[in-house]
């Protein structure tokens, strides 16, 4: 019996102590702006959200020790999604009206920044994403969203300067699509590159799908071997790009393989340097480009690993906050909101103007690297015509 | 209300609805299913297509949903109800996993890379409303002779099969209550993210209905009704441990399952009776005690 009250009492303490949680409320507000962030800090793509906010920490640190922004300090929220949209969706809420911070950061991918619209629209709060490469994380129905920004560019335009580049550089007239039929990023690049490389008078010879966690491509690489197309293009993250491309080795084909922003890693060279070695990818900026060398350096020398491209990524969302503040003179979500359409600023990325109607940074170069001898070598800055 | 709080209400009681259906088939027909997702996402995906394509009021989109789902339930279940014990589970984990990948493919509800732009009708008060009805719903059809039907086929399949109860038909029409409830939780979700993506219907949703369910204890819905409350609940209570959170919501969720191995309610009910001979009991216990000294 007493076990049975005791059990009963437990639920009620579960239940009830999420409602006394909510309710600390802030101290020591007057001297600190607050930051939200959100992202994965679990799950698959944790690599990446972790960097993410060890580089908001460690920015957030060194700006409170030069004397912060307009007198007060910065402090950075930090919540988990594991990538998943309903997590973000209540993230949102909790960093809004509990934490209630300034401005959100992230997250990095575009199936939660989509859902985090109509919160924030409720609570007239900004947020920056990272690499929500979706064109509908900012527009919708041709509307902009108004407090959804973004400092990377878009799918549309990943796609369109692989398929340019490949087009018109590289002079290729076939390619074939090695695609994750079940990722949205994958999905996104594959449609907007067939789309941009037959309008250049190139052909489409072979479109495989696979499904997201497959290890063998073979089957798909034999067919695509088969239609003898000049370049493969495989827009999908590092892991499945080193298995297909080794595998697309063991086949025996040759040609070149082109890729989007999923590819840059550590981890891709480790497991198939020899596979990659030739290959092209799109990214978000050079590596080795002298401006981001402090940077990197920086975040190697507090956390002892290297920076991921994540980092380059909200490293420019913190540079275009402090700048919207600044102009603001005040932490006012709305007014950053504001100020934040007028962004013009030059980031380590490259320079970030926002448009007004996309809230997207326009014009933003892609910067094409080259894997030589297993480094990544920047060939240039290309912007599709 | 707190707006935050709120949210998580409104994911529970979308997590509850779903949670009810599989409650009914799991919980009083023994039947596990690793597919509820799947419905979950036919029912959100249709509904959604009703209100956005052809602009048809709230309640009625959510019903078509929950009809649609019920329908492919019902094919599924023809198909593979005559399966005994774990054969039916794994069907409809391939089930389950075929929905989200057929999802993934169809370009006309937006692909792997979601659907956004759902107009948002699911509220506070629509919620409650509804978890309510099919509580109520689900209470009375499990006190009826079909639900008696259903525990009894539950118990032991042979023995309600000689008594004249027709097994396989009473498993169909479990399951396809089940489907629409799911179908429900699926519509109310769409039009509360405003935003649909396959992957929110993965396995890892199916198994977490699965786990509120027999968290909350079997045969049980005030357990499912509980289950649903905390498991929701919990992931968020935990945000200050950060990165360790999901390993303290897994922590959580086996101590409880080892020192109640039945789960919360274990087959009880909270119903107005039962309160009153938890207490009578109490009473009695206390008095027994004070006379022994």
């Amino acid at each position: 019996m007493y076990k049975k009250v005791i059990s009963l009492l437990l639920i009620s303490f579960l239940t009830f102590s999420l409602f006394s949680s909510c309710n600390q409320k802030s101290a020591e507000s007057n001297n600190t702006i607050k930051v939200g962030w959100m992202g994965s800090l679990t799950g698959d793509q944790a690599v990446w959200g972790q960097c993410e906010l060890n580089t908001v920490k460690m920015l957030f640190e060194e700006i409170n020790a030069k004397g912060g922004v307009l007198g007060k300090k910065l402090e950075v929220i930090g919540y988990d999604t594991k990538g998943d949209p309903q997590e973000a969706v209540n993230v949102a809420k909790r960093l809004t009206t509990q934490d209630k911070v300034v401005t959100i950061l992230g997250p990095n991918q575009s199936g939660s920044a989509i859902p985090i619209a109509p919160v924030l629209e409720a609570s007239k709060v900004p947020d920056i994403a990272t690499v929500a490469t979706n064109p509908k994380v900012t527009v919708i129905n041709g509307k902009v969203k108004l407090y959804n920004f973004r400092v990377c560019f878009i799918d549309p335009y990943q796609g369109a300067v692989a398929a340019g580049y490949a087009a018109d550089i590289l002079k290729v007239k076939s390619a074939a699509i090695l695609y994750d039929v079940g990722d949205d990023y994958s999905q996104g690049l594959t449609q907007f590159f067939e789309e941009t490389f037959t309008k250049k008078g190139g052909k489409i010879v072979a479109k495989e799908g696979f499904k997201s966690g497959d290890v063998d491509f073979r089957p798909q690489l034999s067919k695509i071997k088969a239609s003898n197309p000049e370049i493969i293009f495989m827009p999908y993250f590092f892991k499945e790009v080193a298995l297909s491309s080794n595998q697309a080795r063991e086949l025996g084909i040759t040609v070149t393989l082109i890729g989007g922003d999923g590819w840059p890693s550590d981890q891709l060279l480790q497991m198939a340097k020899n596979a990659v070695e030739g290959s092209y990818f799109v990214n978000h900026l050079d590596f080795n480009d002298p401006e981001v060398q402090d940077f990197k350096a920086r975040y190697k020398n507090k956390y002892g690993k290297e920076v991921e491209l994540n980092g380059y990524l909200v490293h420019d969302a913190v540079l275009m906050l402090v700048d919207a503040l600044k102009r603001t003179g005040e932490p006012n979500p709305e007014k950053i909101a504001k100020a934040l359409e007028e962004t013009n600023i030059k980031g380590i990325t490259g320079t970030i103007k926002i448009g007004k109607n996309t809230h997207n940074p326009e014009g933003k170069e892609a910067a094409i690297i080259k894997i030589v001898d297993g480094k990544y070598i920047f060939q240039q800055k290309y912007t599709p015509q | 209300m707190d707006y935050y709080i709120q949210g998580i209400l409104i994911l529970s009681g979308i997590n509850l609805m779903a949670v009810l259906g599989l409650s009914l088939l799991t919980g009083f027909t023994g039947l596990f299913s690793f597919g509820h997702a799947g419905f979950m996402a036919i029912g959100g995906y249709t509904a959604a297509a009703m209100t956005v394509k052809y602009h048809i009021p709230f309640i009625p989109a959510l019903l078509i949903g929950a009809i649609v789902a019920s329908l492919v339930s019902a094919l599924i279940g023809v198909l593979t109800l005559k399966l005994k014990g774990d054969y039916f589970c794994i069907a409809t984990l391939g089930f389950g996993e075929a929905t989200r990948l057929i999802l993934d493919n169809m370009q006309y509800f937006g692909g792997a890379r979601g659907w956004p732009g759902i107009p948002a009708y699911t509220n506070f008060t629509n919620v409650i409303i509804i978890n309510i009805i099919g509580l109520i719903l689900l209470a009375n059809l499990i006190r009826s002779k079909h639900g008696r039907n259903m525990i009894a086929v539950r118990e032991e399949e042979l023995a309600s099969q000689i008594s004249g109860i027709n097994v396989f038909k009473y498993k169909l029409i479990s399951l396809m209550i089940s489907a629409a409830y799911a179908g429900i939780a699926g519509g109310l979700m769409a039009h509360y993210m405003t935003f649909l993506q396959p992957k929110m219907f993965a396995l890892t949703k199916s198994t977490e209905l699965t786990i509120i369910v027999i968290f909350g204890g079997l045969g049980s819905i005030s357990g499912s009704v509980l289950g649903a409350l905390v498991l929701t609940s919990l992931p968020e209570i935990l945000r200050a441990f950060s990165n360790w959170r999901l390993v303290i919501y897994g922590l959580a969720v086996i101590i409880i399952m080892i020192t109640r191995p039945e789960g919360l309610m274990g087959g009880y009910e909270f119903t107005p009776k039962s309160m009153k001979k938890l207490f009578f009991n109490l009473k009695e216990k206390r008095l027994k005690k004070s006379a022994g000294r």
